[in-house]
């Protein structure tokens, strides 16, 4: 067990008074990402193929894998040569209470890099709260 | 109204308290540096609150320990509503600036949502007019890759140059463990660049022109933040020859014989042969695929060498930032502070780099303190216990301002009489980090000329294992006494003493965002 492992598991979590639909139908369409991710600036989607633009002006090929309605259940791959393999999920489970549970999981190879992917994506889950609740 | 002193805080990253001639080093010479301590206060004892830059750096603005300001390890932001000593100036109507390596936010940021990293693309004045207090910023790191000033200002000025600088990364994005120079240690590197065009001196021409811009009379605070001589020691190649590797003597802390080291380091926690033998990483900036039992003899000679050249240059980069100063007519009013973020293991135990490590190579560091000429006390060598949580509020009493009740250290002592009277006493430094299934937590107390290390219960640690040293007997850390039992009642007077002073945690607890 060393932090020099081939693959890195980051997973967070957000819990978000807002019921579930409603918060998947922002969370669960892959052309919406830009909206609630800080740092990503533009997504277009042509089929299964996604392209993110981040804050840097770096251009990310991605592909949908599972958009699942039913599961409240996206995820996709990110195809850029730095990423040996990607796999990025994000879950929305409904609580019953009128609220939902949103957590994103990156694996990726090298380790390093599902944090930098994952890191960023426990701010965006903050912001996704704030932006859907309201908040300041 | 009277002008206040001036102030310009100096730090350089990952430098050792022996790097420095007035603290008895023999390889670099500083006599800039040498000079300060001369004619104003030299700390003997000066230790970080954390042994890597981002929390380390957090303590120093903040003048909080990283539980409380909430950087508890690289990658962790230092969250926007933290508070800062610079900010408290720039409310008391000083200028402020930042000139060199912040590293309070993550660098690695592929969607720029960092001001530090997106500012250079607008300019040098944040959003909003300040970003942790600083109302000017120019920020460099230790390359020419990224987005920060000194990368945007080499590859539009000297794009020729970018190519010969030490690549940090390697393809899997780890820190690059590819060696160089003449022995393949890790880490070093022949690069071509003009010494011109190196980011120290241009850490210190940005700072000159700064102060230019500024008003005879203006009020200012300035912090010039060197990125060397932290890896990759990569020096101008013009500059090499000052020191040659092959006259450099082995460090004390360099057990010369493999039995040996194995020897000292079996005796301690676990985690120290565990990284030895290449098993185990636990500090990402450490080179992944670099085992610490290659290290050779020459090799730890010629980074020590590269690392002297690097703390010249630092040292004649001062001394042309305090000509500038005196040209302005303010050198009898501006007080000047010398110091690091942490320390370098370079080649003590058969080690380089840093990690979860808490003995002198890491924690005890150069502070050296120049009071304005009109208003300073006399000449001291304090070897009282200080840490750099202590110079935010230093920077405060400095500008005749009273710390803030949030800052957790204290003015620092002007010399040893003071220092007793005012209870400097102890200082504690944390180590905490947790990636991929490894954490490691450390808790220190350096006090009464011991220092004591509890290890909390983590991925590689069961809690019962520590580190206990005697300073005077044993300066190089080389006998643990933790389990020694004519130490117990020593060692648990200590514990005590160390779980009675912890700082307050910040809750929640940030979240790590990148790796560094």
């Amino acid at each position: 067990m060393t932090a020099t492992a081939v693959r890195g598991t980051v997973r967070v979590e957000a819990r978000v008074a807002r019921p579930a639909d409603e918060v998947w139908a922002l969370v669960g369409d892959p052309a919406r990402q830009h909206e609630w991710f800080p740092g990503i600036t533009a997504c277009t989607v042509e089929g299964d193929a996604r392209t993110v633009t981040t804050g840097a002006g770096l251009t990310l090929p991605e592909r949908l894998l599972t958009v699942d309605r039913l599961q409240r259940r996206l995820q996709y791959r990110i195809t850029a040569p730095m990423f040996r393999e990607h796999l990025g999920t994000i879950d929305v489970h409904d609580l019953g209470d009128g609220t939902s549970l949103v957590v994103y999981a990156t694996d990726a190879e090298p380790a390093i890099m599902a944090l930098v992917i994952g890191g960023a994506a426990g701010n965006a889950l903050d912001h996704l709260r704030a932006q859907l609740e309201g908040a300041p | 109204m009277t002008a206040r002193r001036k102030i310009l805080l100096v730090t350089t990253d990952q430098q050792r308290y022996d790097t420095i001639g007035c603290n008895g080093g023999a390889l670099a010479r500083t006599p800039v540096v040498d000079g300060l301590a001369a004619t104003g206060i030299r700390y003997e004892r000066a230790h970080p609150q954390s042994v890597v830059c981002m929390p380390s750096r957090a303590t120093i603005l903040t003048g909080q320990h990283p539980a409380t300001h909430g950087v508890w390890m690289n990658g962790v932001p230092l969250p926007a509503d933290a508070p800062s000593a610079a900010e408290v100036l720039r409310q008391a109507g000083y200028r402020t600036a930042l000139v060199g390596k912040a590293h309070f936010e993550p660098y690695l940021d592929p969607f720029l949502r960092f001001e530090e990293n997106a500012l250079a693309r607008t300019g040098t004045t944040p959003a909003g007019g300040a970003h942790h207090g600083f109302e000017h910023l120019e920020l460099a790191t230790h390359g020419p890759v990224g987005p920060l000033h000194y990368a945007r200002w080499l590859a539009e000025h000297h794009p020729e140059a970018v190519g010969g600088f030490y690549r940090v990364l390697d393809g899997s994005m780890q820190v690059n463990a590819e060696g160089g120079g003449d022995t393949g240690a890790p880490q070093v590197a022949v690069n071509p660049i003009e010494r011109g065009w190196y980011h120290t001196d241009w850490v210190a021409d940005r700072t000159i022109a700064w102060l230019d811009s500024l008003d005879a009379g203006d009020d200012w605070f300035c912090w010039m933040s060197f990125p060397d001589p932290h890896h990759p020691w990569d020096p101008p190649q013009s500059e090499v020859g000052r020191v040659d590797w092959r006259d450099v003597p082995l460090p004390a802390g360099y057990p010369v014989t493999a039995a040996e080291r194995e020897r000292i380091i079996d005796a301690k926690p676990r985690h120290w042969r565990l990284w030895y033998d290449g098993a185990l990483v636990s500090n990402y900036e450490a080179p992944a695929a670099w085992v610490p039992a290659t290290l050779t003899a020459d090799q730890v000679r010629e980074v020590n060498a590269r690392n002297a050249v690097e703390c010249e240059l630092i040292d004649e980069a001062l001394g042309r930032v305090l000509a500038r100063v005196a040209a302005r007519g303010w050198a009898d009013d501006v007080d000047v502070l010398f110091t690091t973020d942490h320390g370098e293991l370079q080649g003590d135990f058969g080690l380089l780099f840093k990690g979860p490590y808490h003995v002198d190579a890491l924690m005890r560091l150069p502070l050296v303190w120049r009071p304005a000429r009109s208003a300073g006390p006399p000449p001291a060598v304090v070897r009282r216990p200080v840490g750099l949580v202590d110079l935010a509020p230093t920077l405060c009493a400095i500008a005749g301002l009273e710390p803030p009740p949030w800052m957790q250290g204290r003015p620092l002592p002007a010399d040893d009489a003071d220092g007793a009277e005012r209870g400097f006493e102890r200082v504690l430094t944390d180590w905490d980090s947790e990636l991929f299934g490894v954490d490691v937590h450390l808790r220190t107390i350096t006090r009464d000329g011991w220092v004591c290390t509890a290890y909390l219960p983590g991925s590689v640690h069961d809690g019962t294992e520590g580190e206990l040293y005697d300073l005077a007997d044993d300066p190089l850390q080389q006998a643990n006494l933790w389990d020694d039992p004519a130490r117990r009642a020593l060692r648990d007077d200590l514990l005590a003493d160390l779980w009675d002073h912890r700082p307050p945690q910040r809750v929640p607890r940030p979240r790590v965002e990148a790796p560094v």
